[in-house]
């Protein structure tokens, strides 16, 4: 088959590929396609079984909006320090770069706490994965998201190490690039989720 | 493996330089002010008929944006952009494939 290089600022390692475009950002895009119909199947069982409980708590009285609110807000501002620490990663700026991640992991630690104070408040208000088809399903999608930003966060930081360390120069955007669009990706899943579960009742 | 008559050059004109950070501040404060107007759109009683497609035009309109200049889909090659939406189409229609079966609607 032919190939041809890939080298440009943002992919540091040429390398040949049969598209011509760089094979670990591909691959990373298919597994974000992949994560669309795992989330996809979760958000569809949540939306089936809605209103089908027989037992409370009901979502309308238990879910905080306002809360919630800040919560969503907190993440779209990560996914701003996310792309700028990415910015900063393509001018070879690697102390801008570990500032910027430095925020995106703590904003993204941030969100998760304050998931685990709502799961909290839920479980003090008797609401568990196995009181109702609600609670199921609930902790089951916002749990798995809540997952996927912990993981995030544990990546955002390894790479604020690198970057502290030196290691992180403009050679190397595209390490960042990736787990911006995972960081990104969790950020719009959040979109839905916050309109579907929680502004949608 | 068959060989291609004509290797797959990259295209240079697939691939735009990135926005700065200033449209980057700019789409955060579109973000934050569309947040808000859900937030505010799902506490009017008035707009209770339409509350389900506001919202969802508003959750769509954020998504593009995170997607597109976040996410750098509106400058980078479309194979990623089709890479990423038809998966989505198609966990958008096994959603509504499923409600429908459901009952839900």
């Amino acid at each position: 088959m032919a190939v041809a290089p890939v080298a440009d600022a943002a992919h540091a390692e040429p390398h040949a590929t049969s598209t011509g475009l760089n094979n670990r950002k591909m691959l990373f895009w298919a597994f974000l396609g992949s994560e669309c119909m795992f989330f996809g199947s979760l958000i569809a069982t949540y939306l089936v079984y809605r209103g089908r409980d027989t037992v409370g708590p009901h979502p309308p009285e238990i879910l905080n909006i306002p809360f919630t609110s800040v919560s969503a807000f907190v993440l779209l501002m990560s996914s701003l320090t996310m792309v700028l620490a990415l910015a900063a990663c393509q001018r070879g700026n690697q102390r801008g770069t570990a500032i910027w991640l430095g925020a995106t992991a703590l904003l993204g630690a941030t969100f998760v706490g304050g998931q685990v104070i709502e799961f909290t408040e839920f479980f003090h208000h008797g609401l568990k994965l196995q009181t109702n088809l609600f609670g199921c399903t609930f902790f089951v999608l916002t749990g798995f998201h809540g997952t996927h930003v912990t993981v995030g966060v544990i990546w955002l930081l390894t790479l604020f190490v690198l970057a502290l360390r030196g290691k992180l120069p403009k050679e190397k955007a595209l390490d960042v690039e990736i787990s911006g669009l995972y960081w990104h990706f969790v950020d719009v899943v959040w979109i839905a989720i916050f309109t579907l579960v929680y502004l949608i009742q | 493996m068959a060989e291609h008559p004509t290797p797959h050059e990259p295209d240079p004109h697939s691939e735009h330089p990135h926005p700065g950070a200033k449209a980057y501040l700019a789409i955060a404060v579109v973000l934050t002010v569309v947040t808000a107007v859900e937030v505010a759109v799902f506490y009017v009683p008035v707009l209770k008929p339409v509350l389900i497609p506001t919202l969802l035009v508003l959750s769509a309109f954020k998504f593009a944006l995170v997607a597109m200049f976040y996410m750098h889909l509106k400058f980078d090659h479309r194979l990623f952009s089709w890479l990423f939406i038809v998966p989505m189409g198609l966990a958008a229609l096994v959603i509504l494939s499923l409600m429908k079966l459901f009952g839900v609607f």
